[in-house]
């Protein structure tokens, strides 16, 4: 009898044991990292949300070091001691943390759900899949907001790009991104460079300088902002006519706050967000945040996130599933960068040239701004 | 002797943790503005290829460096290391970081060249088997240890562990660039990625390594004469050396990127080669590293120096009007009576208890050209509502609100050391007949000079150091050297050069700071009592 029991006892065990063995090994606990706000609801409501629910063992947390993740990365790894397990990072930095070995590279068909009606992810996401390490989510803009109540009696709206250099139409303050990149393009398209020469003349000192003049025809009109939210604030307040930052920004300042401010889309610039997985994760985190990233990249999730926040979701089998704000209950589409209506003229950054000159020409546009 | 071992133990905790938590972090820091490892360590025989280089002729460098090149950024490339040279160099001159990313991409390309007619001649080249017995042997023991040694430094990875082959010392002779490709290729793939050599194919650099041996004629003929291992193959190869590529890995490298055939680029290469590197100091002084020696940036990147000496001076007006505004509060405080006074206290101490953040953006809303400010202004008529006052973006709001923000720096020293000075003294001095003027200049601000000393020293070193608010309401011209560091750190990841900048920095301060000993005295300051 004793010896019965001992044998389903240790059988037993040895079921459990290997079921466990079977089943992969993940971690329950994961920290996230984003940008905070209104973007970082917008993730919590389309992906963490929905995730907990299926797996109420995660218990997700959220870290608002997305404007710094690179420098921070760079010191965690150096420290041997990587404690994010899922980054989201623009574009241009997660290419960055790829050529720094930060990042993991993936492969996207293995790692991502494959579209509803089997399109295979990696031509889901088609061009967007910039770097080997980045996972994309959404495609947002920088671009203008101008005062509708500042538009001089006589003058038109203002439609072009140009109105930004057009000081005589259009007085007052314009805010600009303290940077080169975009500021350097727009600068150029306006002093008659044609759109497909632009990063050929920027190449050029002579075509950094070309940009520095234009740009230094309304220097004295510029008010220089490094965070996101100071546009629309700027704007709100009536300090400045027009200013440039992230659609969805103003997109929250003009239907949500209801400011007296329109969106001017002429040459905006396409810029992507997405996520990386940092390099040399222990396995069972790796096997959480796989698991996670899959789930929350899919379709759906995606289509989900443009109900809260202004940005295009960044796969073309998404697009038909974007619907209504979740609180306001208008349409999104009109609102998205994306939008046929809003995407006439569009530019598209320049990874692999910023990649390259961007210590050069912000070297000298910071010498530039200091003159 | 007893006595102050005692004291030392006394005192070792706080000391050990200040020196593991302090010092070294920031002597570490430093030390980065000089280190330059990663162009040594990531491309070792190229850059000893290298040196032999004359780039004053304009020529680009001759074969052999392109080919330390290929090997050094084959095994780069698998250790994810290229990129990262890429962005060091970057720095340096624009395009490099591209050249790197795309050349990596490409590597697997231009050894194809070479495996691919190999295989035609032999398909015995295909298989990892025919390789591995072709190298192993022995005496390569030595060798091993040094190719081991030399990608543990580049990759910076533990390459300890038993590799399961030794190259022959024949092959090592006689085909010295496949000997090195296939023991790096060994050693990844035994200790990097656990695998069994004789079973993996070896990396297509091997193949190409080969191509190089192959354009020896001492090596051709010491291969018709060779008998060991692998020896048909390689007559085969060497009898069909006309099916292999007639070109070099220089126009190899020079067709997937011209710049390769640059000048320039090797120029700088060469220049950065060194583990040390003055360049980073040069930079932060606005002057640069050239093949023809140390020369001054063009004016329109000249940034650094201006931005030194105007950390400087909004460092001093601040300090100045620290001492301006602080001054009567102080004042005040000592000697008023006891309750009016800590009532006083709790409204200079209120601002520590609010975030900067908060402080600095409620300057924001009072400073604009909407803001509270203006808007009282204009209404009491002062001011034409067309042209209302620009009081901050610009050097005027950096100096407003950090004022306000260190003003209690000033305060408190001032406060606790005219609390010291006897109220009898003013009072002797006027009974003596002196003015209230001449009492209070000749006799009660001399005792509290040493509180202005204090408060000095503190706001202006923390002046020095400052980079949120000047960020959020300086503009361009009232942004300090911090806030470049500040980019540098987080940004454009270039911490060589924000060490450097931070260098300077705390070398300008521990200079001004000796000068004040000298001429104040560093015994005049007190922070209290």
């Amino acid at each position: 009898m004793q010896l019965i029991k001992t044998l389903t006892a240790s059988t037993a065990l040895l079921v459990v044991a290997s079921g466990a063995s079977f089943a992969q090994d993940m971690a329950n606990d994961m920290t996230l990292v984003s940008w905070g706000g209104a973007y970082q609801s917008s993730q919590t409501k389309a992906y963490a949300e929905p995730y907990m629910e299926n797996h109420p063992e995660v218990s997700i947390t959220w870290d608002e070091s997305s404007n710094e993740a690179v420098a921070k990365l760079r010191a965690m790894n150096e420290a041997n001691n990587v404690t994010w397990d899922l980054v989201d990072v623009v574009a241009a930095d997660a290419m960055r943390l790829c050529d720094e070995g930060l990042a993991m590279e993936i492969d996207p068909n293995e790692v991502l759900a494959a579209a509803p009606d089997g399109t295979s992810a990696e031509d889901d996401f088609g061009d967007l899949l910039v770097s080997d390490c980045f996972i994309p989510q959404i495609v947002y803009s920088t671009t203008f907001g101008y005062r509708n109540d500042m538009v001089p009696d006589g003058a038109p709206a203002p439609t072009d790009i140009c109105a930004l250099f057009d000081t005589e139409t259009y007085p007052g303050m314009r805010a600009l991104e303290k940077r080169p990149i975009n500021n350097m393009e727009w600068a150029l398209l306006c002093d008659g460079v044609a759109k497909d020469e632009v990063y050929s003349v920027l190449e050029t000192p002579e075509g950094q300088q070309q940009a520095l003049d234009k740009l230094a025809t309304i220097k004295d009109s510029v008010i220089w902002w490094s965070a996101g939210a100071d546009t629309p604030q700027l704007l709100a307040d009536g300090e400045v006519f027009m200013g440039s930052t992230y659609n969805g920004r103003l997109f929250s300042a003009i239907v949500e706050q209801g400011q007296p401010i329109s969106m001017l889309w002429d040459a905006q610039v396409f810029d992507l967000d997405g996520w990386i997985i940092p390099a040399g994760l222990p396995e069972d985190r790796l096997n959480r945040v796989l698991d996670f990233v899959k789930f929350a990249t899919d379709t759906q999730r995606l289509a989900d996130q443009a109900k809260y926040i202004s940005y295009g979701p960044a796969r073309f089998s998404s697009a038909p599933l974007v619907g209504k704000h979740a609180d306001l209950g208008i349409d999104m589409a009109p609102h998205m960068p994306t939008d046929p209506e809003n995407a006439k003229n569009t530019f598209l950054y320049n990874y692999e040239f910023w990649a390259d000159y961007r210590d050069d020409i912000d070297a000298k546009f910071q010498a530039w701004l200091a003159q | 002797m007893r006595q102050k071992m005692r004291a030392l133990m006394l005192v070792a905790p706080l000391l050990i943790f200040v020196v593991v938590t302090f010092i070294v972090p920031i002597l570490s820091m430093l030390f980065r503005s000089v280190e330059n490892d990663i162009v040594p360590n990531t491309i070792p025989g190229t850059v000893i290829a290298l040196s032999q280089w004359d780039g004053s002729t304009g020529e680009p460098p001759q074969e052999n460096v392109y080919r330390n090149l290929y090997i050094d950024l084959f095994k780069a490339e698998e250790a994810k290391q290229h990129t990262r040279l890429g962005t060091r160099l970057n720095y340096e001159q624009t395009g490099l970081s591209s050249l790197f990313r795309t050349t990596g991409r490409s590597l697997d390309d231009i050894g194809e060249l070479w495996q691919d007619p190999l295989e035609d001649i032999d398909p015995n080249f295909e298989e990892g088997s025919f390789w591995f017995e072709m190298m192993s042997g022995t005496g390569g023991e030595d060798f091993l240890e040094t190719r081991r040694e030399l990608i543990a430094t580049m990759s910076d990875e533990d390459m300890t562990g038993d590799v399961g082959f030794v190259p022959s010392m024949k092959i090592i002779e006689m085909l010295p660039w496949t000997a090195r490709a296939y023991t790096d290729f060994a050693l990844w793939a035994a200790i990097r990625d656990g695998d069994t050599v004789a079973e993996e194919d070896p990396w297509e650099s091997v193949y190409g390594a080969l191509g190089m041996d192959l354009t020896n004629p001492d090596t051709v003929s010491a291969i018709n004469s060779y008998s060991g291992a692998g020896a048909s193959a390689l007559q085969a190869a060497a009898a069909n050396l006309d099916q292999l590529p007639q070109f070099g890995f220089r126009e190899a490298f020079t067709e997937e990127d011209k710049d390769w055939g640059s000048a320039k680029v090797w120029a700088t290469i060469k220049l950065y080669s060194p583990s040390m590197t003055p360049g980073y100091f040069l930079n932060s002084v606005d002057m640069t590293l050239t093949p023809d020696g140390i020369e001054m940036k063009p004016d329109n990147q000249q940034i650094y120096t201006t931005l030194f000496t105007r950390t400087l001076i909004m460092a001093l007006i601040i300090t100045a009007s620290c001492i301006l505004l602080g001054y009567p509060v102080a004042w005040l405080l000592a000697n008023l009576p006891m309750r009016t006074a800590s009532i006083l206290m709790i409204l200079v101490l209120l601002p520590f208890w609010t975030s900067l953040l908060v402080r600095t953006s409620a300057w924001k809303v009072l400073l604009q050209q909407q803001g509270v400010i203006n808007e009282i202004l204009v209404w009491l008529g002062f001011v034409n509502d067309a042209d209302r006052l620009i009081l901050m973006n610009n050097a005027t709001g950096t100096v407003i609100a950090m004022t306000h923000i260190l003003l209690p720096f000033m305060i408190l020293p001032l406060y606790s050391v005219m609390k010291t000075i006897p109220p009898s003294y003013q009072r002797a001095a006027k009974s003596l007949g002196a003015t209230n003027w001449t009492a209070f200049w000749r006799v009660y601000f001399p005792q509290s000079v040493p509180g202005i000393g204090a408060g000095s020293i503190l706001v202006f070193i923390l002046a020095i150091g400052y980079y949120i608010t000047p960020e959020i309401v300086g503009g361009t011209d009232g942004v300090f050297i911090s806030n470049r560091i500040a980019y540098h750190i987080s940004s454009s990841l270039n911490w060589g050069l924000a060490a450097a900048l931070g260098s300077i920095l705390l070398v300008v301060v521990l200079g001004l700071y000796w000068c004040y000993d000298k001429i104040v005295g560093i015994d005049n300051v007190k922070l209290g009592g």
